[in-house]
């Protein structure tokens, strides 16, 4: 399946990834009206290290995901590959975060944990994560 | 052809099913179930009564798992178990053969011998789905209500009926709130936040003789309640066990791949003493998703395939009133503390010898699983590297090469 896959060396640390990823999770078509002022949840995040490193991290929908087998109320599935949360049926409990070896679960808005899936759930239909990216260093492929 | 059975119909036994059926498609298995109730999650019972589940999202998995996992589920108990022939037979006299079973029999709630308990009419267990029931019809806007256990089940519940009750007061032997998970600094933390919310604490103080509305304490104070919530303590359910020559201490022993020392019988949960590679030995774990890894690793095994679960590391991650907390791991007397206050909260990180061996998080508890997966992994890092974890949770203290394969490749 097709997953989103990180090239350390093209990420300039621009962020955009988690500006376009809270932006086609958020469900308004504008952008400045979704993200101006507000607190924005991004499922993607860069992480900015010491000696000029950066990199994006994002759900890797793990083929033995400790999320799913530690989700305390049986919300977080395996559809097709991808690793789903049913937000509707999570209670918050955090223990995705808790076991998550990537750090890519986390609260969104509401209380409830959420993560990357791919955009396949909303209107872009493919990672805007990617789609966005300028420089390459978030690639969607098979691998 | 094999005949499965498995004892109990919580996490465990869903995890040995979806073990069995990743290797054995065809086989029969049944699973017998002492409640009468579609697999819930036992831990969402607090969050039913603050209204923040209901019954059918409560399902841990979907209505039709059975029927797709070709599963016999029966109501009903089992009484004995016959390892030498290998049979299984319930209260209602129903034999069962088996060729392998999995005991996945859970916990019980363990209640101390109090004086004069009997009197008290209104009292309650919180461990299961019924308990949750019988508890919320009593709920009362004006009740009193005393909590005896200021552990995690004890204080779940008092978070779940708090907006339901008139007062909560909650008591413990241990000189602080959530002692199997927290030392005092961050108990401390965690008691205030549950104060503001309006719950009283009597902590080192416990019970020692009930009357009809009141406890009396070890101190010579007096609680009046209406409603008595016992949350002392859990017991690993072993009966069946110890009908058999399975090995049992506190929980019925098993090795790495869930076997119990007797021919053909499994045991996966809470009832189960498995190994806890934090302190290399064996201990009950009683956490949901050690139920679930152990459950479905039991399972596999069952089926003839081949799994080791010998990673688990004590875990917990739980929040009251929107305060996070995530432990997990030990805490080594004779390494490093490394403490930060950060908003509201506290990071405590215990470390000896270049090893992460447990931490303690409140409040901020994002990406705590990078934590937890170096205790769980026990890596060993350089001093600078150990530097960066103290400050937050970050994939930078992996080489270029190894976080190439995490972030770059199919994991």
């Amino acid at each position: 399946m097709k997953r989103v896959y990180v090239n350390e060396q093209w990420c300039l640390g621009c962020h955009l990834c988690e500006y376009n990823c809270a932006f086609a999770n958020s469900g308004i078509d504008d952008m400045v009206k979704a993200l101006k002022g507000k607190d924005i949840f991004p499922r993607v995040h860069i992480e900015d290290g010491e000696d000029g490193i950066h990199f994006a991290v994002s759900c890797r929908h793990c083929k033995d995901p400790m999320c799913v087998k530690s989700c305390i109320a049986g919300a977080i599935s395996i559809e097709d590959g991808v690793v789903k949360i049913d937000r509707d049926k999570c209670v918050g409990c955090l223990t995705c975060v808790l076991v998550c070896p990537y750090g890519a679960v986390a609260p969104g808005p509401n209380g409830a944990a959420q993560k990357c899936e791919l955009c396949l759930q909303n209107s872009c239909g493919a990672p805007a994560c990617v789609t966005g990216c300028p420089n390459n260093a978030i690639v969607y492929e098979e691998r | 052809m094999s005949e499965y059975v498995i004892i109990g119909n919580g996490t465990a036994a869903v995890g040995c099913i979806e073990g069995i059926r990743s290797a054995d498609s065809e086989s029969s298995i049944t699973v017998i179930s002492a409640e009468e109730h579609h697999v819930y999650s036992r831990p969402l019972i607090s969050y039913y009564l603050e209204g923040k589940t209901d019954l059918e999202k409560m399902k841990y998995r979907p209505e039709d798992f059975y029927t797709k996992n070709n599963v016999k589920l029966i109501y009903g108990k089992a009484v004995k178990c016959d390892s030498k022939k290998q049979f299984i037979t319930l209260a209602d006299k129903q034999k069962l053969h088996y060729d392998k079973l999995c005991l996945c029999t859970g916990s019980s709630p363990f209640v101390p011998p109090f004086e004069g308990l009997d009197k008290v009419k209104n009292k309650f267990s919180f461990m299961t789905l019924d308990d949750a029931l019988a508890l919320e019809k009593a709920l009362d806007k004006k009740a009193k209500v005393l909590i005896v256990g200021a552990g995690l089940i004890g204080l779940k519940c008092a978070e779940g009926i708090a907006e339901r009750v008139g007062s909560i007061t909650v008591c413990d032997l241990a000189d602080r709130v959530l002692s199997s998970i927290l030392d005092s600094k961050c108990a401390a933390v965690m008691q205030k936040r549950l104060e503001e919310h309006g719950i009283s604490f009597l902590l080192g103080d416990t019970a020692v003789r009930f009357e009809k509305d009141k406890a009396v304490m070890k101190s010579g104070k007096e609680v009046r309640f209406d409603i008595l919530v016992l949350a002392v303590g859990v017991r690993a359910e072993t009966e069946l066990a110890r009908q058999t020559d399975c090995e049992v201490n506190r929980g019925i022993v098993i090795d790495t791949s869930m076997k119990t020392s007797t021919d053909s019988i499994y045991a996966a949960g809470d009832c189960a003493e498995g190994y806890d590679s934090s302190i290399g030995a064996n201990r009950v774990l009683a956490i949901l998703p050690n139920a679930y890894m152990q459950g479905r690793c039991a399972g596999i095994n069952m089926a003839g395939g081949s799994s080791v679960f010998d990673d688990a590391v004590p875990m917990n991650s739980i929040g009251f009133f929107g305060l996070h907390c995530a432990t997990a791991g030990s805490y080594p007397e004779d390494g490093e503390v490394c403490e930060e206050q950060v908003c509201g909260g506290i990071r405590r990180l215990y470390i000896k010898d270049g090893r992460l061996y447990g931490y303690m998080l409140i409040g901020d508890v994002n990406r705590a699983g990078i934590y937890t997966s170096l205790v769980r992994e026990q890596t060993v890092f350089n001093e600078e590297d150990i530097d960066k974890l103290k400050k937050f949770p970050t994939l930078a203290i992996f080489s270029y090469e190894s976080r190439r394969k995490k972030l770059g490749g199919v994991v």
